[in-house]
């Protein structure tokens, strides 16, 4: 049988009339990391974001099935009830709404998706509590905003932290390692690793091999001018370390 | 022809059942408020300060003036329960223009604090009415004039120099009639030197269905170092009109802190003056209004910095739906008198449909270049980028909406001085984002 977590074919996806995605194909089974890699404007947050169903992007072409369902029908919320997950490449800030009262929303939202009563205050903040202590991220920021005044470093933790609360099958990571720090990426990268199971699956996407260092992919592919143009394994990050894109770009 | 024609027509022709209904310090000053409406015409379209809001044609229906005073009957513990959680308050109420203070408020006043119906001011204390009434507003304004004609009754509010109230007093307009009714309304505020006090206005109606028209006047006199929390919750139904009108006078390092909220209106046009009269006076200037339907909400301020070193901020917010429509005119006049002035303004607005409208007009004239003022206006839609950011993580749609929308008037409640009063519009908001109905009256409900 099919054992595919994500399956896309032939995805085309344009923003304001220009097209983006020229056709992608791309296959996630359960457990697998994948990194998706490649220069600037090739597309890979685009890739992100129309997965997750960002209503900018118009989708002209091909499908994505998600366990046995049409993902691009789906709406935002519910790709994201079904276990879709997406670490934005720079989170919104929301002024005037907390963090607890957003976790609080989307979790009730996905209960209630599942036909279960909403979750008690006392529960809901000791999973809070729980959850935090993944990527040690600190009560007072739990208390804010969401993401209002947060350093780069606290906005990505904080991403990795509604995942963690989310529990996703699978995570789409878009540059989460971009403006951090050394420590910062250890601890977000340490998020990631513990909450990797054999189930649940992972897209890495990044512009740098160094966060392929703390994630370890099973699969590496190489996305350019809106097509995947290489696919390998974990070598495939090394060598584009070594040679830069520019030998991807001839080629293509 | 100019809508005040009927209203002097009335006057002309039921003066003596109109005196009888009053009291002699208030018929004396009819025939000068008279003679300056015959020539006087109400704010409409032509009008620079009153481009969107004809309080002409608001005038203009045949509304009902219960001129002999009869008592039209109202279950107030019945169909109202203004609850207000946590805020214990000495309450009094006006149905349409007649005030009863509750049990409580009676037996529980501190000694020389009045809060009363004037008419009982007039027999008690007129040396205070003399002094206040009808001094604090201009006697060049057309509306003005109209209340000052039609009045027969009204409420005053005194605090004595240097009394603190602990409790806030919390004054209850409700109109309830069978027929189209308009009321005259006044309302007298005096804080004597050093006295501090909070006033929460609530305008509800009884009957959604019915039409009502309140001319409401507002004086407000602030002693020496006086501080008082004024908040005003709009409760209203769509066939409701109220021109509100506030005159405020501040002295030396007085503070004020004014509070609008438009949370359900028909059309309400309210015009916000702040004399500044005395140095290091304070003064916080801030309003939102909900509009899901077809509401017309008018702000008009105007904050005169007439002396030195006084500090001015207002900040306004708006967020209108369905067909209503928003209008914000905000005005700082700074004297040639009055160096080292700081006011500020802010007016943001969202547009939660394609057919509401926003009319937003910083109004600043400055005659002096000792200042520091700022002003800034934004008309915008709910961020969609934030949208999706919640839709991404489960949050319905709609939900979201409601909660940028919350959060779009969050700074604007935080600026309330009474936690407990802000708690309340924390959820009388999120209830009318829902699209419940805001009113107190289910209030308690909700609660239970």
């Amino acid at each position: 049988m099919n054992n595919l977590l994500l399956d896309v074919k032939d995805l085309h996806a344009s923003i304001e009339g220009k097209e983006i995605l020229k056709g992608i194909n791309l296959q996630v089974r359960p457990g697998e990391v994948h990194a998706i890699m490649g220069p600037n404007g090739s597309g890979k947050s685009t890739l992100s974001e129309v997965l997750a169903g960002d209503p900018a992007f118009t989708v002209t072409g091909g499908a994505v099935d998600f366990h046995g369902l049409d993902l691009l029908s789906l709406s935002p919320e519910d790709r994201s009830h079904e276990g879709l997950f997406l670490s934005f490449q720079y989170p919104v800030e929301i002024p005037g709404v907390s963090m607890v009262n957003f976790m609080r929303a989307a979790l009730n939202a996905k209960r209630k998706y599942f036909g279960e009563e909403p979750m008690s205050a006392g529960d809901f903040l000791k999973l809070m509590r729980q959850k935090r202590a993944i990527v040690e991220l600190d009560n007072k920021l739990a208390s804010r905003s969401v993401n209002e005044g947060f350093s780069g470093g606290e906005k990505k933790r904080n991403e990795i932290f509604q995942m963690a609360v989310l529990e996703p099958r699978l995570s789409i990571l878009d540059e989460t390692d971009s403006g951090l720090d050394i420590d910062a990426l250890r601890i977000v990268a340490g998020g990631v690793n513990k909450l990797r199971s054999d189930s649940n699956s992972t897209i890495v996407i990044t512009h740098y091999q160094r966060l392929l260092d703390y994630i370890k992919p099973d699969f590496v592919h190489i996305l350019y001018n809106g097509r995947i143009v290489m696919t390998g394994g974990p070598e495939l990050a090394l060598e584009l370390e070594e040679r830069g894109y520019d030998w991807i770009k001839e080629a293509n | 022809m100019s809508s005040l024609k009927q209203y002097i027509d009335l006057y002309r022709d039921h003066h003596d059942t109109l005196d009888k209904g009053s009291v002699a310090l208030v018929n004396a000053m009819r025939p000068e408020a008279l003679s300056r409406l015959e020539s006087a015409h109400l704010p409409d379209l032509s009008d620079e300060r009153s481009q969107y809001t004809s309080v002409e044609q608001m005038f203009a229906p045949d509304y009902g003036v219960n001129l002999a005073r009869v008592n039209i009957p109202v279950d107030i513990a019945a169909t109202f329960a203004c609850n207000l959680p946590n805020l214990s308050t000495l309450m009094g109420i006006v149905v349409n223009d007649f005030f009863s203070p509750s049990s409580t408020l009676v037996n529980r006043l501190p000694e020389g604090v009045i809060f009363d119906s004037l008419r009982t001011v007039a027999a008690k204390r007129p040396e205070l009415l003399e002094k206040y009434l009808n001094k604090i507003a201009p006697q060049t304004d057309a509306g003005v004039n109209l209340n000052t004609l039609l009045m027969q009754d009204g409420v005053v509010i005194y605090i004595p120099a240097n009394v603190h109230l602990a409790k806030p007093l919390q004054l209850v307009n409700i109109f309830s009639s069978p027929t189209p009714l308009m009321a005259a309304r006044r309302l007298l505020v005096i804080l004597g030197d050093g006295a501090k006090a909070d006033i929460v206005v609530c305008d509800h109606t009884q009957d959604d269905a019915q039409q009502y028209l309140a001319s409401q006047v507002a004086e407000v006199y602030l002693g020496r170092d006086a501080g008082l929390g004024f908040y005003t919750l709009e409760e209203a139904s769509l066939r409701t009109s109220r021109y509100a009108q506030t005159f405020i006078k501040q002295h030396e390092g007085s503070r004020l802190n004014l509070h609008y909220a438009a949370l359900a209106a028909g059309v309400s046009r309210n015009e916000f003056v702040v004399d500044l009269l005395g140095e290091h006076a304070e003064t916080l200037l801030t309003g939102m209004a909900i509009g899901m339907d077809r509401e017309h909400v008018d702000c008009n301020t105007t904050v005169n910095h007439r002396v030195p070193r006084c500090h001015s901020n207002q900040v306004f917010r708006y967020v209108m739906g369905g067909t209503s429509q928003g209008i914000f005119d905000g005005g700082i006049v700074v004297t040639p008198e009055a160096p080292y002035t700081v006011a500020y303004q802010s007016n943001r607005n969202v547009l939660a449909s394609t057919e509401a409208r926003m009319h937003s007009k910083p109004r600043l004239e400055i005659y002096n270049d000792e200042v520091k003022c700022s002003h800034g206006a934004t008309i915008g839609q709910l961020n969609e980028e934030a949208l999706f950011y919640m839709r991404s993580r489960g949050i319905p749609a709609a939900e979201a909406r409601v909660m940028l929308m919350q959060a779009f008037m969050a700074d604007v409640i935080d600026t309330v001085g009474l936690e407990s009063l802000r708690d309340r519009l924390r959820h009388l908001v999120e209830m009318r984002f829902n699209g419940q109905s805001a009113s107190c009256r289910r209030c308690s409900d909700t609660q239970n």
